[in-house]
């Protein structure tokens, strides 16, 4: 097929001016309401459950979830479906093991939870430490994926169109803090449900609305292993750690956790993840019916000519489905996806540095609030440009691995600190700190050697470390550090303050 | 304060309250691990279950991946709904008893 993928379209370009436009005006209405730190950082804890459900399920459909999985389902077929699973599992685990002791006992982010009843400054910087590796892999992953994306659906140079994402990204961040960035996330994820379902009943239409029909064309076109399982889980072990890795690691990323904070209490967190949960799972149901469709429609070997990985597949398919305003809409989705995900990563990487580091490390806890409003400014400024430079450092980079990198840092850093501050009274500050620090190195250093960088990046022939991903391993060892340490470190202020803590956990008794 | 928060602690009412909410959550918890690393492991150790044809030329692996979701997407509801209900209405009656103390302690 002849496509106009690539080149900058007239209505491919109006409609990315108008979401710009339309979130720059947000932003710039949300700018009046921001001026202390609690709507800086958690939008005055004014958003609703429903909005919330929206938000987080924005902040976690990047790019890759919507692109990547389509063009995974469309060339390699059941294994893309398989991947696109424990993307999702994660979330009722939030909801019940995290969600609502997170809202009652935190401010703005989970290091005040970790830190609650431990000694500050040690707990801070390493929660700090953990939360920052965990937005830096992530945003790497988002910035070299946005500048790809970009130059294959526009036909921008990388490095230009980095810079329009970073700064566009900034102006929502820097000047309408947390309600400019949800209300950015609100309407991303409504569009992407609302285009990828219009996409989805477009495909069905071709085979009247019968998906038996669609996988018996899958089958004809490319055999029947295309709705088998194939090579994604050779090794079961390797398949659980990959498990374990996207199912805890939302229970540590940073800029999800946040948003707990944005809402009034948590029964609004509770249902919020409900809405989250419906709304992400939904899109992981109807995502592999596009990504089939695209394989039959527009074929495999046009989609892999375009892009090796095949994230133009749902791209193509709206063009030969919806023509080319279908196609800009689509391609302005994809854009306005990852501008989004850009921003609420950069609000919790500053949000890190001004108030664990700069407020409760430098400051003790005292600073005014017009000085910390202007350090979470700076720091967002520091952050943002951060995120576009290393965006251009690392093109042309394979940076497929930074994403399971963040989450395997998140589970394995910041979950179990996070969990047992919440759950078990011995829990001392050496421990969990200890159990932070063992949790970022071990698993930055077993990705490191793993086959998905030493053999794959590297070009080395064999892994030294077996496994994809090493969260079965770090996120244990973690753990196991967190009890030993604190075992042999007894801590009597944190246990005595434990009661106070459970009143306000499970009763809210204090809680902001 | 922390006084007061010590009684509350000790009461029975919400021993059994954290008791009932870390029982709900671990064993709604336990389901997504049993249909979730479950399904995984039936993948990886029984590749022709998976993809044995229950149509024309769909497999069983489409439908159980999607009734992975739509598990997952209930049990959220069944602890919301629990919560909403009976934990929520516990913790009213709770709180209640504690701005009480805290107002005779005043007096």
């Amino acid at each position: 097929m002849q496509t106009s993928l690539g080149q900058p379209t007239a209505l491919g370009i109006t409609f990315f001016f108008l979401f710009v436009a339309v979130s720059l005006a947000i932003t710039f209405w949300a700018a009046r309401r921001t001026k202390t730190t609690t709507e800086y950082y958690a939008a005055g804890r004014s958003v609703s459950a429903l909005q919330n459900g929206f938000a987080l399920a924005g902040d976690y459909m990047s790019a890759a979830s919507f692109l990547g999985i389509a063009g995974m389902v469309a060339l390699k077929g059941f294994d893309g479906m398989l991947y696109a699973v424990g993307w999702l599992v994660g979330w009722p685990v939030l909801l019940f093991l995290i969600a609502e002791p997170l809202r009652n006992l935190g401010k703005f982010t989970f290091a005040d939870v970790v830190a609650y009843r431990l000694r500050q400054r040690p707990v801070r910087i390493a929660a700090a430490i953990g939360s920052i590796l965990t937005v830096l892999f992530y945003t790497i992953a988002q910035m070299v994926g946005a500048g790809s994306l970009i130059k294959l659906m526009f036909g921008l140079p990388y490095e230009v169109a980095i810079i329009i994402v970073g700064v566009v990204m900034l102006m929502y961040v820097l000047f309408g803090g947390m309600i400019a960035t949800t209300w950015v996330q609100i309407i991303k994820a409504v569009l992407l449900l609302g285009g990828v379902t219009v996409l989805m009943l477009l495909t069905m239409a071709r085979f009247d609305f019968k998906p038996g029909e669609l996988y018996s064309a899958v089958a004809a076109n490319f055999g029947q292993a295309a709705l088998e399982p194939g090579t994604l889980i050779s090794n079961p072990l390797d398949a659980v750690s990959l498990g374990l890795a996207l199912m805890f690691g939302l229970l540590g990323l940073p800029h999800i956790l946040m948003r707990f904070y944005t809402v009034a209490n948590a029964k609004d967190a509770r249902k919020s993840v409900a809405w989250a949960t419906g709304f992400i799972g939904y899109f992981y149901c109807i995502i592999p019916l596009v990504g089939f469709g695209a394989s039959v429609l527009v074929g495999r070997e046009v989609i892999s000519s375009i892009d090796k990985g095949g994230n133009m597949a749902a791209l193509l398919l709206s063009e030969l489905l919806g023509g080319l305003p279908f196609l800009g809409f689509i391609a302005a989705v994809a854009f306005a996806t990852i501008l989004a995900v850009v921003a609420g990563l950069t609000l919790a990487g500053a949000s890190a540095l001004s108030h664990d580091i700069y407020v409760n490390v430098v400051k003790g806890g005292k600073a005014t609030e017009i000085n910390q409003v202007k350090v979470a400014r700076i720091a967002t400024i520091f952050v943002g440009v951060l995120a576009i430079l290393l965006g251009i450092l690392f093109k042309g980079q394979n940076v497929a691995f930074m994403v399971g990198l963040a989450f395997a840092v998140a589970c394995s850093a910041n979950f179990p600190a996070l969990f047992l501050s919440i759950t078990w009274r011995k829990l001392s500050t050496a421990g969990a700190t200890a159990s932070i620090i063992v949790g970022s190195v071990l698993a930055t250093v077993l990705i490191v050697l793993s086959p998905t960088v030493w053999v794959d990046v590297f070009k080395n022939p064999a892994p030294i470390f077996p496994l994809k991903n090493p969260a079965i391993i770090s996120m244990t060892a973690s753990f196991a550090t967190a009890f030993v340490v604190s075992l042999l470190t007894p801590e009597k202020d944190a246990e005595a303050k434990f009661n106070t803590e459970k009143v306000r956990t499970y009763l809210a008794a204090g809680a902001e | 304060m922390d006084r007061d928060e010590q009684r509350i602690e000790d009461l029975p009412e919400f021993k059994s309250l954290v008791v009932a909410r870390w029982t709900v959550a671990s064993i709604l918890t336990l389901l997504v691990f049993v249909s979730y690393y479950g399904f995984i492991l039936l993948v990886g150790y029984s590749k022709e279950t998976i993809a044995r044809k229950i149509g024309d030329a769909t497999t069983l692996g489409i439908p159980m991946v999607v009734l992975v979701i739509v598990i997952s997407f209930v049990l959220t509801l069944v602890y919301v709904l629990w919560a909403n209900s009976s934990y929520d209405s516990r913790v009213t009656a709770l709180r209640q008893s504690l701005e009480d103390r805290k107002k005779r302690g005043v007096q």
